[in-house]
């Protein structure tokens, strides 16, 4: 109990801070707002059938978007000097961990959510559909726990800002390979059963990578 | 050597919120914070080099040192922000590299960093930490705390708006907050103009006169007098709300005895030779 309510402590704390700042949804939203449009225009005129490259655009723009957005999650608390608070209450540290989590994954869905509509004007497609919104966030979810934790691998480093990207993409390799192939298939009209092996890739891409946070987090913001 | 009196009840304390459970047999009049042998290196760098160190139950015991002593190196150690190279350091009868969390819930910690979010307010910040202390029923003991501090007036707004004075005032506020036995200061008074510091000095004062309650491993609630251990450079101020003190250069404690009878003017001597023979030989002891 004492961990689930110090879970959601820290995601309340980093929704309320946001909705008062919109330091970093801001920035994001525009960031992959700009990305769908420069994508737009660059394949428009070369590209016969935009669904060829629709998917490959939808998350690419995530992960630039959202790698933008996690280089914050923690730069906030060390260059304030709240992180040391956090370190110092009496609970298990990976509760930080998924506290960030939590928030890193609203704040990304959030964005998403202002984006898919854009991205169907644009490409004329549909993407609010069951099937692909579960992918989307499956796919988000891998992405915000690794994030999170090589976000938090990067904060004291200098070169944080350049790190997380270099670190985070070898990564997210097989989320984002399979996202793309989900995608793609939904998109050419095949059915979630069909793409049963990716989505079976991004559940265990999931669930290993949460399980390596909470077991590692504690090492990875000790001195 | 001299400690304050047990339970005096004279401070910021309020029994109302839930206290931190005592390990079996720790109760006052013992030693609270034990530290023997402790090191810490930073790569080829010995930040402490065997540092020993007791302080009692109730008892304030005041750090000083030049810069590059090591003084914060051991605050961040105690209060488990870094790990020791060598040595040990057992708080109210737990080891710190065995029971971390435990111990977190012992201390209160306050630095020349707030330890804040600006971006919510005095009274946000507060409840924020009572959760993730697992305080119950916070909401009367927050208002307490910020009236005790002087912040009733502005607990609405943004800490961002605060002066730093303030700011340091909730951070106090902030680490009293689960009445913690042990509490840490790390040179609180940086930054602060003089009006500032010495409004803090004075609420540290009171401090040292405080107590906080305690569960035993029976389950019974027991009042103990605060322990508090102050890093600062402000030698006068240091004085004031000392049992005793201890001078650490390069990683080493070099002085360390009770204060009563001491002078202002005798500190600064024994400081001055301190840090000389520090500078000249190398010297090592208390």
């Amino acid at each position: 109990m004492t961990f689930l309510r110090a879970v959601s402590a820290i995601t309340w704390k980093d929704v309320r801070a946001e909705l008062r700042t919109k330091e970093i949804l801001s920035s994001v939203i525009v960031f992959a707002l700009l990305c769908v449009i420069i994508f737009n225009f660059a394949f428009e005129l070369r590209v016969p059938d935009m669904k060829m490259v629709a998917p490959g655009i939808v998350w690419v723009a995530i992960s630039f978007a959202g790698t933008l957005g996690l280089n914050r999650a923690f730069a906030i608390e060390q260059d304030r000097g709240s992180l040391a608070g956090l370190l110092l209450a009496p609970i298990d540290r990976s509760a930080i961990y998924f506290g960030k989590l939590l928030s890193n994954l609203l704040f990304m869905l959030i964005v998403e959510a202002i984006m898919l509509p854009l991205v169907m004007i644009f490409f004329n497609l549909s993407l609010l559909t069951g099937p692909h919104l579960l992918v989307i966030f499956l796919g988000t979810f891998g992405f915000a726990a690794v994030g999170t934790l090589f976000s938090a691998m990067a904060v004291n480093t200098r070169a944080r800002e350049v790190l997380l990207p270099i670190l985070l993409f070898p990564v997210l390799v097989p989320v984002l390979v399979s996202g793309v192939n989900m995608t793609g298939g939904l998109l050419d009209g095949k059915t979630l059963a069909d793409v049963a092996s990716g989505l079976q890739v991004t559940v265990f891409y999931d669930l290993l990578f949460t399980i390596v946070a909470y077991l590692t987090f504690d090492y990875v913001v000790e001195e | 050597m001299s400690s304050r009196p047990q339970g005096s009840g004279a401070g910021l304390e309020d029994p109302r919120t839930e206290p931190a459970a005592a390990p079996a047999g720790e109760q006052g009049g013992s030693t609270m914070i034990e530290i023997r042998r402790l090191a810490k290196s930073f790569g080829s760098k010995m930040a402490l080099r065997g540092v020993d160190l007791d302080v009692l139950t109730g008892e304030s015991v005041v750090i000083l040192g030049p810069n590059g002593a090591g003084k914060t190196t051991l605050i961040r150690i105690l209060s488990g922000l870094s790990k020791a190279t060598a040595g040990t350091a057992i708080i109210g009868g737990l080891d710190l590299a065995r029971h971390a969390e435990g111990v977190r819930r012992y201390l209160g910690v306050v630095t020349h960093a707030p330890l804040l979010y600006d971006n919510l307010t005095g009274e946000e910040n507060l409840r924020f930490f009572a959760r993730l202390y697992d305080l119950r029923r916070p909401a009367q003991r927050i208002v307490d705390l910020l009236e005790q501090v002087g912040l009733s007036r502005r607990r609405q707004d943004l800490v961002r708006t605060y002066s730093r004075g303030m700011v340091q005032r909730l951070a106090i506020a902030r680490a009293l907050l689960h009445d913690p036995p042990v509490l840490l200061l790390d040179e609180p008074d940086t930054g602060l103009d003089p009006q500032a510091a010495e409004m803090l000095h004075s609420m540290l004062v009171r401090l040292g006169g405080s107590a906080a309650t305690i569960v035993s491993g029976a389950g019974d609630r027991i009042s103990v007098g605060r322990t508090i251990v102050t890093v600062t450079h402000n030698l006068e101020h240091g004085l004031a709300i000392a049992d005793r003190v201890a001078i650490l250069v390069n990683g080493r404690i070099k002085y360390h005895a009770g204060v009563r009878g001491l002078a202002a003017s005798d500190l600064r001597h024994l400081y001055d030779e301190c840090c000389g023979l520090a500078q000249r030989d190398g010297r090592t002891g208390a």
